[in-house]
């Protein structure tokens, strides 16, 4: 039976804990509005993109468009991996984390190398021995347009280069502010889309200037335009799972200052009872 | 009358129908009606005006990237878009003069590309604002 000293203590010691994670609550939830507004608004972007993209490629079929499009022969492939700078989000990094094992595992430690962004990932890594050429770390939970760019202009330059010969991005897709999936997909070479005629793959589009050049413009937008998605989308799923998790942490401390309540009042009780008990006996001893 | 949208990366700018847009295409402005013919084009900074169902006129200030139409509707794609009214001049002079300094630096260590389509950007709003370039 812990001293009532002792469980004194366990109650104010959770009760500041709850104290902060019902704050990290609130900030989560702030936080995740904004990000979730930011994913709002990128998406038209990104989803005009996509159409103009598919009557480009249905206009300009055959030809080898874009260097953006080549698909060479796999030698090396880089694994990009969005996870977050802090912690405390739940399962959140550690699904990334497992599904970027999964996806490395049986592959040639020559043949893959890593781009971590966020410093979960870094952490996770470091002394792994998997190859790490880039890191971008400190988003603070923000989408920086600047540093998005430069991460853009990293992997762009080494597919060109060709230094890698297939890019694969895992990141958190953001659904609704309950429901995140781990996504993997192929950020480069493009897949050229397929030509829908429902959707109107077959319109006759007049170019101006030709496709092709259309493309050299289109393509650096492009590949930016799917990063900042993906990076939107991780970060307000990241405040998202945090926002859950210390919910329920917040909870659980409720619980259990109510249990570390109950034990202080018997133990006090007890106590009471017990020296009552010593005064009588006491009493009854002098009197004999 | 037709539908427009205006798109940039961090929102939807303006959305709305409209009877006649003027683009500045990258092979020279040209003037959008109803029931235009499907087309794509890749736009250049510039001055992209709509007259709205009223005939009223707005301005815009564009920089680079695309312009959509097909079956009546209208999307505009752009890095950045901004009212012709609320363009920052003071802004716009300082990355101009920015602009101006990199490209006159013939060290060679910086990106040509880059840095003109600064000046184009900067310029651009600058002349849009009403005021002399030198």
């Amino acid at each position: 039976m812990p001293s009532l000293r002792d469980v004194r203590k366990r109650i104010r010691s959770v009760i500041s804990t709850r104290q902060i994670t019902k704050a990290m609550e609130m900030v989560a939830a702030a936080k995740l509005r904004k990000a979730q507004m930011k994913v709002m608004q990128v998406r038209p972007y990104s989803e005009k993109m996509d159409h103009i993209l598919e009557s480009l490629s249905a206009a300009a079929s055959g030809e080898m468009i874009h260097p953006f499009f080549e698909k060479r022969e796999v030698k090396k492939q880089t694994l990009v991996l969005i996870t977050s700078d802090r912690g405390l989000c739940g399962s959140f990094n550690a699904n990334l984390i497992r599904k970027s094992w999964e996806w490395l595992e049986g592959k040639d430690k020559d043949k893959v190398e890593l781009v971590l962004i966020g410093k979960k990932g870094s952490d996770f890594y470091k002394r792994r021995q998997f190859e790490i050429v880039g890191r971008f770390n400190d988003w603070s939970g923000n989408l920086d347009y600047p540093k998005a760019r430069e991460v853009v202009d990293f992997l762009t330059n080494r597919f060109l280069s060709g230094q890698t010969d297939e890019i694969v991005l895992i990141y958190t897709q953001f659904i609704s502010t309950v429901r995140y999936k781990v996504t993997t997909s192929r950020y480069l070479p493009v897949e050229r889309p397929a030509i829908d005629e429902k959707k109107g793959g077959n319109i006759e589009y007049i170019f101006e200037p030709s496709p092709d050049k259309i493309f050299a413009n289109l393509m650096p937008r492009y590949a930016l335009t799917k990063m900042i998605t993906a990076l939107a989308d991780s970060f307000a799923s990241e405040h998202g799972t945090r926002m859950i998790a210390m919910g329920s942490a917040t909870k659980n401390a409720g619980e259990m200052i109510d249990a570390l309540t109950l034990q202080y009042n018997k133990a006090r009780q007890a106590s009471i009872t017990k020296e009552l008990l010593e005064i009588v006996s006491g009493a009854e001893a002098l009197k004999g | 009358m037709f539908n427009l949208s205006i798109v940039t990366p961090e929102k939807i700018f303006y959305e709305g129908e409209v009877t006649s847009v003027v683009v500045p295409g990258s092979e020279g402005y040209l003037g959008v009606l109803t029931d235009h013919a499907p087309l794509i084009t890749a736009i250049v900074p510039g001055k992209f005006t709509i007259k709205d169902k009223s005939s009223k006129e707005i301005l815009f200030c564009v920089s680079y990237g695309f312009f959509e139409v097909s079956a009546n509707h209208a999307t505009l794609l752009a890095d950045s878009v901004e009212f012709a009214t609320d363009i920052d001049f003071e802004r716009a002079k300082d990355a101009l003069s920015r602009a101006k300094k990199r490209l006159a630096d013939t060290a060679g260590n910086i990106d040509i590309a880059r840095a003109r389509r600064a000046y184009e950007r900067a310029f651009n709003r600058i002349r849009l604002a009403g005021y002399d370039t030198e």
